[in-house]
């Protein structure tokens, strides 16, 4: 019996289409990986696989560079992953208790998804909009000013 | 008061398209850059006195000149614009990118010409999905206008160029970190020399430059290092996009001479501490930079005075301290960060962020010794410049330097009443 393969033909072409643009093929790891990231949500060990195969590169250099990044994803998340500011700026303007709403209300902790696997919950570094913290970013969406009254409208938006 | 970086950026969350952007000057100063030679736009930027925006300051014309020229050197060459704008506290590239693309762009090209590289990126943090969009929306246009491809505007340069978006890791900044990301590694920094002039990307000669830096050379291109140097306060050319965090009462980002007064930035634009709260110290350019307190608010916010009073300007956007946040709180905040953030690559910077954020949890829940202060204090030398392969762990040390300087009472006092003074 054939395993049936993790990527499309059109992911495949995807990934070919970059490293096309670079004097060798595994410059286009990084990109393969997003590309892989974007339709399945995560990188599973077959789609490393899988794309050490179209880089010519082996499995582990593949995932060497993917768990560098803490944007890769190497475990599976929900569908949409919430990441909170953490840095001084946010600390400093109570990014803790939006922090303690946000599990309390996803009952989750970080690096955690909720059991209907909607919301992962994860910090990430200094999002660049200090003046208006504490801050998250859902998907591509910025929100700013936060205060744990404004959580529950956020969080029902993406419901 | 002049604002060449900003004065064109709209409100209504749009950027300049290539139009708009023409209107108001854009691409002349490229025009004038393909008149001259490469070596001419280099001496132009060396005389205006533009330091490296960044954090760094380093000149930003020596740099060019480092780049070797002429016709049997390593090609091709690269021109890349750092837009991985990661520094904790710091928002100001994002101003430029999401408002003002061409501006970049346009300075992206002079910078390859003056260097004679082929092909260009925009290194973009992944969090900046608006900034993707206005960038990739103005190469596009630029393509289709001639300003990129073969033969731009009828000369014989060529250039292409394209947005690499990051995936995380606060050390792709690092020149040489940011290097190995776009060759598709892990962003370890690499050996310096060879310098990224001599051999960078794909071990070719390779410019990397900060995002507000490449915003002010086509103005310097267009009207000249003597203006350019007129804008500033102080000796070194220029404005500053300078912010503020913290609790201000208007928190944001403004574009002044370079060499304002923190005071200035401070009271004036900021708006002083909001009611209830006093001021105890400030980060002045980002969290890896060291406090500096009230004795030195009428410092000019520019690289050689704020260097001359024991701290970096940095990326000039100030994190302000006030009197009921918790000083060991935030160095443990920093401290945190920098341990998450570190490459591994090296030991001091590996082994000795983590320990160093542990002893500061320690401190702040009220379970440090005083011997730990000490710990801390060699930490600070452990981790010096020199000490580690590339200045993140340096760049760590800073606050906590200063904060260990300026607030010992306070950590002293978590040690000696085994809690945090300000959780009661």
């Amino acid at each position: 019996m054939i395993a049936e393969k993790i990527l499309s033909t059109g992911e495949i072409k995807e990934i070919q289409e970059v490293y096309k643009h670079f004097p060798v093929k595994s410059a286009a790891c990084i990109e393969g990986l997003k590309i892989i990231q974007k339709n399945h949500r995560w990188v599973s060990d077959e789609a490393v696989k899988e794309l050490a195969e179209i880089l010519d590169m082996s499995p582990d250099a593949i995932d060497s560079v993917a768990t560098y990044y803490s944007l890769i994803f190497r475990r599976p998340v929900g569908k949409h992953v919430v990441l909170l500011c953490n840095s001084v700026s946010c600390w400093i303007m109570g990014c803790e208790k939006i922090a303690s709403s946000l599990k309390e209300k996803l009952a989750v902790g970080y690096g955690e998804t909720t059991a209907d696997n909607q919301f992962t919950l994860l910090t990430i570094p200094c999002l660049g909009t200090c003046d208006h913290a504490p801050a998250m970013i859902i998907g591509e969406d910025l929100h700013r000013d936060l205060t744990t009254d404004k959580l529950d409208g956020i969080l029902n938006s993406y419901k | 008061m002049e604002k060449p970086l900003t004065q064109h950026i709209k409100n209504d969350n749009t950027w300049l398209s290539l139009k708009e952007y023409e209107k108001v000057g854009g691409y002349e100063g490229l025009r004038k850059a393909l008149k001259l030679s490469p070596k001419e736009v280099t001496e132009i930027v060396k005389d205006s006195g533009l330091k490296g925006r960044g954090g760094a300051g380093f000149s930003t014309g020596t740099k060019w000149s480092f780049v070797p020229m002429g016709d049997d050197v390593p090609a091709p060459k690269y021109f890349i614009a750092n837009a991985d704008e990661m520094e904790p506290g710091s928002f100001k590239d994002r101003l430029l990118l999401e408002g003002n693309p061409h501006q970049l762009i346009e300075g992206m090209i002079i910078g390859a010409y003056a260097i004679q590289a082929r092909y260009s990126y925009v290194f973009l943090r992944w969090a900046y999905h608006h900034a993707a969009k206005a960038i990739s929306s103005a190469i596009q246009e630029a393509y289709e206008a001639g300003y990129l491809g073969q033969n731009i505007i009828g000369s014989e340069f060529h250039l292409n160029m394209s947005l690499h978006t990051s995936v995380g890791r606060y050390i792709c900044g690092e020149e040489t970190a940011l290097l190995n990301a776009l060759e598709g590694k892990r962003a370890n920094p690499r050996t310096k020399p060879p310098f990224p002039v001599v051999s960078g990307l794909f071990g070719k000669p390779t410019v990397v430059n900060n995002v507000e830096t490449l915003s002010n050379i086509p103005h310097i291109l267009n009207k000249g290092a003597e203006w350019f140097k007129g804008l500033s306060k102080t000796d070194e050319g220029g404005t500053k996009l300078y912010g503020a965090s913290g609790r201000v009462k208007k928190p944001g980002l403004w574009e002044l001479p370079l060499g304002t007064s923190l005071r200035e930035l401070l009271e004036v634009h900021a708006g002083g501490m909001q009611d209830g709260y006093k001021f105890k110290g400030v980060l002045p350019g980002g969290g890896s930079t060291d406090f500096l307190t009230e004795e030195h608010l009428d410092v000019a916010m520019d690289y050689a005075s704020v260097g001359k009073v024991g701290s970096r300007m940095g990326t000039g956007t100030i994190i302000v301290l006030d009197d009921k946040t918790c000083p060991v709180a935030m160095v443990r905040n920093l401290e945190q960060f920098f341990a998450q953030e570190s490459c591994g690559w090296c030991t001091p910077c590996r082994e000795g962020l983590p320990w160093t954020a542990k002893i500061l949890d320690a401190i702040e829940k009220g379970k440090g010794k005083m011997k730990d202060l000490d710990l801390l204090a060699f930490q600070t030398n452990y981790m010096a410049p020199g000490n580690t392969f590339c200045p993140l762990a340096p760049g760590a040390m800073e606050p906590l330097q200063s904060a260990l300087k300026y607030f010992r009472a306070d950590f002293e006092k978590h040690i000696h009443e085994h809690n945090c003074p300000w959780e009661q």
